[in-house]
């Protein structure tokens, strides 16, 4: 195209927003608000159209790439060279992190339009795009640990964004430690890689892992272990660091103090979504192991049920978003563990459209209202803003899985995978993500009625200045709307059906059960009509119904006991008596046990012991041992002479 | 002939003198710079009984070099003490303690 | 007997220092407080003529002169090179902090000389007796630097200390020296090394003398048991000799670790192996817990170098080529950023005001972002965060360690590497998200300014070339054997 061979196309995606970044980063004071958000925007652009366009079409008509682009020298054995692999997996990977972020790009004019961090703030999220990218192209695992951990520096940097507010500082050192536990993991894994393989490039650790699966290594005396399972298992925690997986999942719920955009950006579609990518990009590692798909399955599983429950409690419906994007995480690591991993990534695609556009969506509530987040104090927006209303009901219909809105197919898929699956705990599995689709139903439904339906409950102020938000809001809205309408029933069969992976996932005949999906599988309407009947679809239905059995059909009553009382103060009682409803609908069932596990099991266990504990005694430590150093100097000379005893003695004896 | 042992265990005998002269002595400055400079005589000592049993003079010549440096050192540690003395009115090891933890 | 001159060639840079440190001592005497700047110029002109000299008669092939006392070959060149570029940053950096403070006297820039004498003397010595003039060259020019502020009560206690620990570490590494001596029968250190050649590792007056040896290395080094001098001369010491201490001498002990331990006694390697794990271990635990605690800013940087030794002693303990050109790597490394954090420190200060505390970088975003951006970068790198350089340093060495099979240590390393991020963090949160005490503008001459922004952008900027340096360590090392 135009002349420009592959290669140059493939310097290009990533480039282009580093450039943008660095024009915006550090000529942002001179090049104004227009001139930041035009050269990022341009750069983004040229990226996604380069990615959808030029990329995966070529990848599609069969031209995989596997090779260095750039080379800076060779060091003692480890080459430091830029390497990009492009195949089917990585140009879907590039197509969606460019469009979505494109998207956060063009919405972030509207609502950072008044911050003065304006240029900074498009500076990061250019940044964070071409990390990302740089992330999902590489060729092998130095470079795939450098985008680990850029993205990670610049979600840090986003969080933190409005370091005037307290929480949102707390959030983002938060975020920083978990993920700092996770990238242990990771690097001990990438260590374990160069050790036995004496190389970081994928295809051949790919090639010769075959040949390790029998080969074992101490890692305590007395415990043997697997390498491939070690290795697999080491990697997989930096995935639940990056991706939230339970227990290190407690900093995306608080990173969301950082602006909406960013929410939608790195906590929902892209960066979150790394840790699935990563372990499906190992999938012919994971195949090797058995344990490492057990563990991956019962940690998604976990995820998956125990974070939608307490997607109900929430109030903040930034926090209810949240916590749905941990639990839908949680699907897509169960079908990672099922060796699903073309309906995992199919997931991944189709929730990074609908989640970014209830983030969005959200955001644009959030704007209206004057940064409001607490739904306590929404209501009854629908008939204010109607654009927003109908695309948050479509990413809503598509989040709870309803056909034939694009998260039905792609959810439906990994039930039925796991309960083809034969892997241990996928029965576990299967009824988690089973029962999960209810509770999805009922707090999705729950958020969109809070929030549209009813009667206003924020104050008169605040009503006479909601409207609907500007086009730069909106046009994403729509924009990603569309795909959370079609992109399920489009891609279904071409993703999971056709082979369109390849040979860029690998997936064992004893564990193929998207072949044996496929076998069942006689079209899109017979796969529509039967699901009709089926239980996810029944359990979904009926997670609607309950959540518009009590916030649309039940609010009513309290009203109406205040009109037979006609007290004075009807409206105050009003508004309690909601609440007091709502907690004892809830009493014997899902909100205790809920509050119960956030309460108790995040805040307390894993927050407070597992992460602030242990700084909290190394703190500690600190403090005391500091007074070693007692300023006498013939303490000084004692240690010395101390020190030197005890290293003779070592010796004569040891 | 005095065997070497005897030297070495005299040097040795040197050298922990002047070790327990830094760490036991909590009084005054003077006596480190003292039990430093007994410490090198020790190694001076061991040097020359080497060199001598070994018929090699480089040792020696070592024993020189260390001397020099001694007296240098010597003249840095006493211009480091009269300044700490005319900052506090005091040699006194126990009170150089502002600087710790 | 004849007396033949020596080849004086491979020493001349050595030469030229010396001897212009004592034209400067004498020019100095004649000038008034006014024309100063001579001095200064006259010292970073000696800079720029040895790195001239050093450039001119690089050699690539080994080349001992002296009879074996002094060697010029790759090691050499490289290290003193790195030692003129930093001491030239340092006197940079320090030239205002010593004006504003009634310090700007020549025996500054005199006493730095006479060190970088000492340093290129070690790095250079193919001899004990060499080895230990540089080092008390080195020494005694900095007790003396230290005391340098005499009116600070502060600074002669931590004289005073350095002093007295000093001395009684030379005391140490000469006593194993002279059992050294006394065991293999010779003082150069080649021939040491041939002569250990033929030896039984096991006998007892060899470990002996390589413990005694190995303790005055660490002290050197700082690393624990031997740091406790480290945080009371660090936070002592104006700031300007802090940075002195903090950066060059760091690269004079990489090379006596070289000369002493690997020149002279790598066939016990297996014996001082197990010293130096204890050591690094201790360093890196020690350094980086105690370091949380701190907040004086100059101390908890003295607890980091003890960590940064701790790491750096996990390339040399590998005891293979490749593991010592990593930890050359990292003593590399480690001095640049080193030099950009104490460099901070001065920029920050100003007469009367000495920007030492934790809190004195609160809101520094606000008062000035792009110092803020600076100090990000340096405590990244130095907490080991991609993609700073500093992270490539620490992979290096621990993939030195697990080249030779030890995990677990490995494991260790990063284990406090993750631990020691806290306090580098605890920084970049204070300059970010904490609201400025003082708004005063920061003000700093033009060459400080650029000098800072080069060195710190070294750390990123480097990354592209990053294979030609490790390239070039690997060869220094090479060499060696």
């Amino acid at each position: 195209m135009f002349g420009l061979s592959m290669k140059t196309i493939y310097l290009l995606i990533p480039l282009s927003p580093l450039a943008g970044a660095i024009i915006a980063g550090l000529f942002g004071w001179k090049i104004g608000k227009v001139g930041a958000h035009v050269v990022t925007i341009l750069g983004v652009t040229v990226s996604f159209v380069l990615s959808a366009f030029v990329v995966l079409p070529d990848v599609l008509a069969g031209h995989v790439f596997n090779g260095p682009v750039y080379t800076w020298g060779v060091s003692g054995n480890i080459p430091m060279e830029i390497g990009f692999l492009i195949d089917p997996l990585s140009a879907l990977m590039m197509t969606v992190v460019s469009f979505v972020s494109l998207m956060v790009h063009i919405y972030t004019i509207g609502y950072m339009r008044d911050d003065p961090g304006y240029q900074r703030f498009f500076s990061y999220i250019a940044l964070f795009t071409f990390s990302m990218l740089i992330l999902v192209m590489s060729n092998n695992f130095l470079q795939l640990f450098f985008g680990w951990e850029a993205v990670g520096v610049m979600s840090y940097l986003l969080i933190g964004f409005w370091f005037t507010r307290e929480s949102a500082i707390v959030a983002n050192l938060k975020a920083f430690l978990v993920n700092r536990i996770g990238d242990f993991g990771f690097i001990l894994g990438i260590a374990a890689i160069y050790y036995y393989f004496g190389t970081l490039d994928y295809g051949a650790v790919f090639a010769m892992a075959p040949q390790f699966t029998d080969k074992v290594v101490q890692v305590f005396p007395g415990l043997d272990w697997n390498v491939l399972t070690l290795i697999a298992i080491l990697l997989f925690v930096g995935a639940m660091g990056k991706s939230a997986q339970v227990p290190l999942h407690v900093w995306l719920p608080d990173s969301m103090e950082g602006p909406t955009p960013i929410s939608a950006l790195i906590h929902a579609a892209t960066m979150v979504t790394a840790g699935v990518f990563m372990v499906a990009r190992m999938s012919p590692l994971y195949e090797l192991s058995e344990t490492a798909l057990s563990v991956v399955i019962v940690i998604g599983a976990v995820t998956a049920i125990s974070m939608a429950l307490l997607g109900i409690v929430q109030n903040d419906i930034k926090r209810v978003v949240a916590y749905s994007t941990l639990s839908q995480l949680g699907y897509m690591m169960v079908a990672l563990g099922a060796s699903a991993y073309a309906a995992g990534i199919f997931h991944l695609m189709t929730h990074a459209f609908f989640k970014a556009l209830l983030f969005l969506a959200a955001g644009s509530v959030i704007i209206a209202l004057h940064h409001e987040q607490d739904m306590r104090k929404m209501g009854g927006l629908k008939k204010y803003m109607p654009i927003t209303f109908i695309t948050a009901w479509i990413g809503a219909l598509a989040l709870a899985g309803i056909p034939p809105f694009a998260g039905f197919f792609s959810k439906d898929m990994i039930i039925e995978a796991v309960h083809l699956s034969q892997v241990p705990g996928s029965g576990f599995a299967y009824i988690a993500v089973l029962s999960g689709v209810f509770v999805t139903a009922l707090y999705t439904f729950r958020m969109l009625f809070l929030t549209f339906e009813g009667k206003p409950r924020m104050d008169e102020h605040a009503l006479r200045h909601v409207k609907e938000s500007p086009w730069v809001v909106t046009v994403p809205l729509i924009l990603l709307a569309i795909p959370s309408f079609i992109i399920g029933a489009l891609m279904v069969e071409p993703l999971l059906f056709e082979n369109y992976f390849g040979d860029s996932i690998k997936v064992l005949a004893a564990h193929d059960v998207v072949a044996q999906l496929g076998r069942q599988y006689e079209g899109l309407w017979s796969f529509v009509s039967h699901a009709l009947v089926s239980a996810p679809f029944l359990l979904a239905v009926g997670g609607i119904f309950t959540a518009w059995l009590l916030y649309i059909r039940y609010p009513h009553l309290p009203d109406l006991i205040s009109k037979r009382t006609r007290m004075v103060y009807t409206i105050l009682v009003n508004k309690y008596f909601a609440d007091e409803f709502n907690n004892f609908v809830f009493a014997g069932g899902t909100r205790i046990f809920g509050r119960w596990l956030w309460k108790i099991g995040d805040v307390k266990l894993i927050d407070g012991l597992a992460v602030n504990g242990t700084a909290r005694v190394i703190g500690w430590i600190s403090a005391v041992i500091r007074h070693v150093q007692s300023g006498y100097v013939y303490h000084y000379a004692f240690a010395m002479i101390l020190g030197l005893f005890l290293l003779i003695t070592f010796f004569l004896h040891g | 002939m005095i065997p070497l042992e005897h030297y070495l265990i005299l040097g040795a005998v040197l050298f922990s003198l002047s070790v327990v002269g830094i760490f036991l002595n909590r009084k005054n400055l003077v006596i480190l710079l003292m039990a430093i400079e007994l410490m090198l005589l020790a190694v001076n000592m061991n040097f020359v009984a080497f060199s001598h049993y070994l018929g090699d003079a480089a040792g020696q010549v070592f024993v020189f070099f260390i001397l020099t440096v001694a007296a240098a050192e010597a003249a840095i540690g006493l211009a480091i003490l009269v300044v700490v003395f005319r900052n506090r009115r005091s040699i006194n090891v126990e009170d150089l303690d502002t600087l710790k933890g | 007997m004849t007396f033949e001159m020596p080849n004086i060639l491979p020493a001349v840079p050595e030469i030229f220092v010396f001897s212009m440190a004592c034209v400067i001592l004498i020019v100095d005497l004649f000038l008034s407080e006014r024309r100063r700047i001579v001095s200064y110029l006259l010292a970073q002109a000696t800079l720029i003529g040895a790195a001239i000299l050093t450039f001119k008669l690089m050699v690539s092939e080994p080349v001992f002169t002296f009879s074996n006392m002094f060697v010029a070959d790759r090691l050499a060149d490289v290290l003193k090179l790195a030692i003129y570029a930093v001491t030239a940053s340092v006197f940079v950096y320090s030239r205002d902090y010593l004006r504003t403070r009634g310090m700007y006297r020549g025996e500054y820039f005199v006493l730095g000389l006479f060190g970088v004498v000492g340093m290129m003397i070690i790095v250079s010595a193919g001899h004990f007796l060499t080895l230990y003039l540089g080092l008390e060259l080195l020494a005694l020019s900095l007790y003396a630097m230290v005391a340098f502020q005499r009116d600070s009560s502060q600074a002669t206690e931590a004289a005073m200390k350095y002093f007295v620990l000093g001395a009684m570490a030379s005391g140490m590494l000469l006593y194993g020296m002279s059992i050294l001596y006394g065991v293999t029968g010779n003082l150069e250190i080649a021939a040491v090394r041939r002569a250990l050649a033929g030896m039984d590792a096991d006998n007892v007056m060899l470990i002996f003398g390589l413990v005694f040896v190995i303790v005055g290395i660490a002290f050197k080094l700082g690393a624990v048991p031997f740091h406790m001098w480290v945080p009371d001369v660090y936070h002592g010491a104006p700031t300007s000799v802090t940075l002195y201490i903090g950066t060059a001498p760091k690269l004079a002990a990489f090379a006596l670790v070289i000369r002493l331990l690997i020149g002279g006694l790598e066939n016990l390697a297996a014996s001082w192996q197990d010293i130096l794990v204890i050591l690094a271990v201790l360093s890196m635990g020690v350094g980086n817990v105690i370091a949380i605690a701190q907040d004086n800013i100059k101390r908890m940087l003295a607890y980091s170098s003890i960590s940064h030794m701790g790491f750096f002693l996990l390339g040399i303990l590998s005891a293979t080529p490749n593991g010592y050109s990593s930890a050359m790597f990292y003593v590399l490394i480690y001095a640049v950023m080193s030099l950009g954090s104490f460099g901070m420190i001065i920029l920050l200060s100003r007469s009367g005001f000495e920007a030492e505390r934790l809190e004195d970088f609160k809101g520094l975003n606000q008062r000035s972002p792009w110092y803020a951006l600076l100090m990000l970068i340096l405590m990244f790198s130095m907490a080991g965060v991609p993609p700073t350089v500093g992270f490539y340093a620490k992979l290096l060495v621990i993939q030195a360690v697990i080249g030779v099979g030890m995990v677990p240590l490995a494991i260790v390393a990063v284990l406090f590497a993750v631990i020691g991020a806290y306090y580098y963090l605890r920084i970049i949160k204070l300059m970010y998200f904490d609201e400025a005490e003082d708004k005063t503008p920061i003000v700093a001459g033009g060459d400080v300014r650029l000098l800072m922004g080069v060195n710190v952008m070294l750390l990123l900027a480097i990354m592209p070339w990053i294979g030609v340096i490790i390239d070039l360590c690997s060869q220094a090392i090479k060499q060696l054997s």
